[in-house]
């Protein structure tokens, strides 16, 4: 279906990073799902005379990935939260949706 | 070393402790001071939930038996809450937008208030959660055996079956107490919410004080600890990986269909702002919950003896080391776990049998009466007590049947696969209009199948339920419906294999069902407003007002909302509605506001049928059904159209009628002109014609007379004239054809210029004051006409100003935009009856004389206007004001 006629097709500055920072916000999970993925990758114990990957590196990375999607959620909340303040809700930006 | 004695004295305590707080809760928030307990924080901690006493003993068992799968457990609910903009985000504006009470409502209410849908997930919860329930009270018997026998080899002397007997009891009548206190049937419980915040602050401490003191106390710190995990049993990788990523997907989604889970997450949801911030905050939470289950594990393997129950590690590992107060701090933390999910869950699964089984029930017992006689609430509330025995009872019975042997996160994940059945329905129903309702119930009904066929029956082990030979050869010795290898599909793990095909098969059947069906309008409708909830947010089906009774709705909302409730609500409708009666009128939107507030009570799927049962059925409205359908959107289009067509149609003859009625007027203003004209003519015409007679034919006149005639009929000729003239001019203006000349003046040089040529030659004389004018005032009009414009109005006042003493005061003002020159006279003033005649053609008021012809003023009337002015009387004590204005 065609947009609504007075819907813009380009977003001022401001709005623009808004819908990045939401897109960023999507993506964020999916980097999350692969990135813990990985450990199916690694080779178990008794691999064909490859060294298994030891706890501790595993303790790590996962726990490692874990802290990071905190830290990205966290700060994109706060980026969030803050331009929400000022350009108004998160829905009336949804409602159409230019890029 | 802890007695048993001082351990139950310890819970009791805690309990007490507990239900303070929930009382202190919610006292606060009767009195309105409870703005902090629906903080952002507290939001999170209820969220805690998730980490039951599984989680608490049993993740810790898991790595010790697994290494690092576990943690599966976790990840997925920290992707499901960091992924919140693409599901949680929606769910929880639609669990706020339609009050929704728990996930069979969801459903229900989605897939058009369907009862049967609810039964079935409600059916389905019960089933699913019950493992989970024994798993608590497993953990809660085995934590209390632990304290008798330490190394945890043999049952200590403890009968487990009847302690498990009282711990069941002992957690329903917590629970009883705890939810169900107040009679006040609404779905969100303050007291409990912050009862379970605290509870998992307990759980988190204990957790992370045993695992500091296995970390710094035991192994010496932090690097040592590494290498101890390293050097130990579980020191290398050794997940399977179908298992990491099927486990991950299945915890996720467990996350989102627990029955608690969606109570935590979306009905107590006060604020979707709070979901935001656990979107990261839960995470952390989750993360510290897991930090040291690994460290506790490998020390639980290193210094107890090989046959010990690593389930107990949290427990065990303390007391091995003498440490008896973290020990019971520990203890506490498990109890916290256990008694926090027992409280939920069993709330969360009362709600939804008292309302999606026992009250339909109760209500089809009572008959199609519009009175519902007896007091609902207490039904409700006597309702989910005794769901909640049951639900308790049916979780000991499990733990009795399964023997109390298993290991806890096998349980656990039986009862997830179980749950995440919702999953399909849940997510189709949220985001695609094209799901229907015979669709999720066959997705529902085929994945429960498959659930309870591949994991429940065969959890009891061989030949409790399920034979051993039908689990070796499958039914009937039809080898592809092995339940642990359907198909024939070999070699998967069971919980992978019993993940996948129900799943598969249950989103299979979703959509198939889905698309060879054809929904219902009110499926329809629901949908929309499911998958649009950003776009709309409002209800929009209706219901026909006129059936229902407000007495009658009064009755039946008393007793589902409770008195002081339901009068508030109606005396506010009534308020809105804007009259002073008791009771509103049964508008659709009232009907629908009712029906909304007694769904938090009882449910959409009852409530609905409730109010129609007094309403006599709902009616979708035509406008209602073109909102439902997206693929309508052409024809409202059209209809649009339509809609603007017919009322241009409507425009063009509301003007042609316009149109047609000015015509009739003026053609009867120009019969009425005609008529009054020929009379203005006729009567001068009259006196020339007879005058003239005279001179012509009487010979014998004297010169005297015959000057007298002959100047009658010239003053006749002139006045004619003059008619004639004004007449000329009248049309002239009114036809617009006038010519104006624009040209630069002051005001005083026109008033002037008026005063001199009206008082040469004049009969009577009258005093003329322009002190008031302000000499500067500058004007930019056509100054003739205007100078006609004042003539007019100073000779009029010469002619017709009774008065001893005549005056006529000329004053102006000067405004931003315009100019007014006030013309105000001494005289009688004008019959307020003929004001509004003044300025007609031919109205002489004042004249007695008939000296004039009646123009003057209509004259000066057309002019002002094509000078873009105006004129205007203005009544004035004590005589007449004419006030003229000039536009700037």
């Amino acid at each position: 279906m065609q947009p609504p006629p007075s819907a813009p097709v380009f977003l001022e500055r401001r709005s623009y990073r808004q819908r990045r920072m939401m897109d960023a916000i999507r993506l964020l999970p999916l980097v999350g799902l692969l990135l813990w993925l990985v450990p199916t990758l690694w080779a178990a114990t008794d691999g064909d005379g490859v060294e298994p990957v030891r706890m501790s590196q595993a303790i790590v990375y996962v726990f490692g990935v874990w802290v990071c999607l905190i830290l990205c959620a966290g700060t994109l909340w706060r980026y969030l939260k803050d331009s929400d303040d000022d350009v108004g809700t998160t829905e009336s930006a949804m409602k159409t949706d230019p890029k | 070393m802890a007695s048993i004695n001082l351990l139950i004295a310890v819970c009791l305590i805690y309990v007490t402790f507990l239900f303070l707080v929930a009382f202190a809760a919610e006292r606060a928030a009767a009195q309105g001071r409870g703005n902090w307990l629906r903080s952002p924080l507290v939001y999170t901690l209820s969220l805690s939930i998730y980490c039951t006493a599984w989680t608490f003993y049993g993740a810790v068992g898991y790595a010790a038996r697994s290494g690092m799968e576990f943690v599966t457990i976790y990840l997925g609910p920290s992707l499901v809450m960091i992924g919140w903009w693409w599901f949680l985000r929606k769910l929880v504006r639609v669990g706020r937008t339609q009050r929704v009470t728990s996930v069979a409502d969801l459903i229900s209410s989605r897939y058009g208030k369907s009862n049967v849908l609810a039964i079935v997930v409600t059916v389905m919860a019960v089933i699913g959660v019950t493992p989970y329930i024994a798993l608590q009270l497993q953990s809660v018997t085995l934590s209390l055996s632990i304290f008798s026998d330490p190394t945890g080899t043999t049952d200590g002397g403890m009968n487990l079956v009847s302690a498990g007997f009282w711990v069941a009891l002992g957690l329903a009548l917590f629970t009883v107490l705890f939810g169900t206190r107040n009679l006040n049937a609404n779905e969100r419980h303050n007291g409990v919410v912050i009862a379970i915040a605290v509870e998992a602050v307990v759980k988190l401490v204990a957790l992370l004080a045993v695992g500091i003191f296995v970390v710094w106390g035991v192994a010496g710190g932090l690097s040592e600890m590494m290498i101890r995990i390293d050097n130990s049993e579980i020191g290398q990788w050794q997940v399977d990986g179908s298992r990491w990523t099927a486990l991950t997907v299945l915890s996720g989604a467990a996350f989102l269909c627990l029955p608690r889970m969606f109570q935590v997450l979306v009905v107590e949801n006060d604020d979707e702002r709070h979901l935001h911030i656990a979107s990261w905050a839960f995470p952390i939470y989750l993360m510290m919950m897991s930090l040291f289950v690994v460290p506790i594990a490998v020390v639980g393997l290193d210094l107890l003896p090989e046959n010990s129950n690593p389930d107990l590690f949290v427990l065990t590992v303390p007391l091995s080391q003498g440490q008896g107060g973290l020990a019971i701090l520990s203890f506490l933390g498990g109890f916290s776990s256990a008694t926090s999910m027992v409280i939920v869950a069993t709330l969360a699964l009362s709600t939804m049998v008292s309302n999606h089984v026992v009250m339909p029930i109760w209500l089809s017992f009572q008959g199609h009466g519009a009175t519902v006689s007896g007091d609902v609430r207490n039904v409700v509330i006597f309702a989910r007590r005794v769901s909640i025995l049951v639900i308790i009872a049916l979780g000991y019975l499990y733990y009795r049947v399964s023997g109390g042997s298993g290991a806890l996160a096998a349980i656990g994940l039986i009862s997830f696969i179980g749950v995440a059945q919702f999953l399909p329905a849940m997510i189709g129903g949220i985001f695609w209009r094209g799901g229907t309702r015979v669709g999720a119930l066959t997705g529902l009904l085929v994945g429960f199948a498959i659930w309870i066929y591949t994991s429940l029956l065969p959890s009891f082990g061989p030949d409790v339920v399920l034979s051993s030979t039908l689990l070796e050869q499958g039914p009937f010795g039809i080898g592809w419906l092995r339940p642990q290898a359907l198909f024939g599909i070999k070699g998967i793990d069971p919980t992978v294999h019993a993940v996948l095909w129900s799943l598969l098969l249950n989103t299979s059947g979703f959509i198939l069902g889905s698309l060879i069906s054809f929904p219902k309008p009110l499926e329809r409708l629901q949908g929309a407003q499911f998958v649009n909830v950003f776009a709309h947010s409002g209800h929009a089906h209706g219901w026909s007002g006129s059936a229902a009774q407000s007495e009658d709705l009064m009755v039946m909302a008393q007793r589902i909302l409770g008195g002081p409730e339901a009068q508030k609500l109606f005396r506010r409708e009534a308020q809105i509605q804007g009259h002073d009666r008791y009771l509103p009128e049964p508008t659709p939107d009232f009907l629908q506001r009712v029906e909304r507030e007694m769904s938090a009570s009882v449910g959409a799927a009852t409530a609905h049928a409730m109010i129609s049962q007094l309403v006599g059925g709902a009616s979708v409205s035509v406008q209602d059904l073109m909102a439902v359908a997206d693929e309508s959107a052409q024809m409202l289009e059209y209809s649009n159209q339509l809609e603007a067509k017919s009322s241009e149609l409507l425009d063009t003859a509301r003007q042609l009628r316009d149109v047609n009625a000015k015509l009739t007027q003026i053609s009867v203003q120009k019969d009425a002109f005609l008529s009054q004209i020929s009379h203005e003519l006729r009567t001068p015409m009259t006196s020339i014609r007879s005058f003239s007679e005279i001179l012509r034919d009487g010979n014998e006149l004297k010169p005297t007379e015959q000057t007298k005639y002959a100047s009658i009929i010239h003053v006749e000729a002139i006045r004619l004239t003059r008619l004639l003239d004004d007449l000329l001019d009248l049309s002239v203006l009114e036809n617009g054809q006038v010519s104006l000349n624009s040209a630069r003046g002051t005001l005083a040089d026109v008033i002037g210029h008026a005063v001199t040529t009206t008082q040469a030659g004049a009969a009577k004389s009258i005093k003329i004051d322009t002190s008031g004018l302000d000499h500067a005032i500058e004007l930019h009009t056509d100054l003739d006409r205007l100078a006609q414009v004042f003539i007019n109005l100073i000779s009029n006042a010469q002619k017709y100003c009774k008065s001893s003493e005549p005056e006529l005061s000329i004053s102006a003002l000067k405004t931003e935009n315009v100019t007014c020159v006030f013309f105000t006279d001494n005289g009688l003033p004008i019959p307020i009856e003929t004001h509004a005649l003044i300025f007609e053609k031919f109205s002489r008021i004042n004249d007695q004389d008939g000296s004039g012809a009646g123009l003057g003023l209509a004259i000066c009337r057309e002019i002002m206007v094509r000078l873009g002015g105006g004129i205007d009387y203005v009544t004035f004590e004590g005589g007449n004001r004419f006030e003229v204005r000039i536009p700037n």
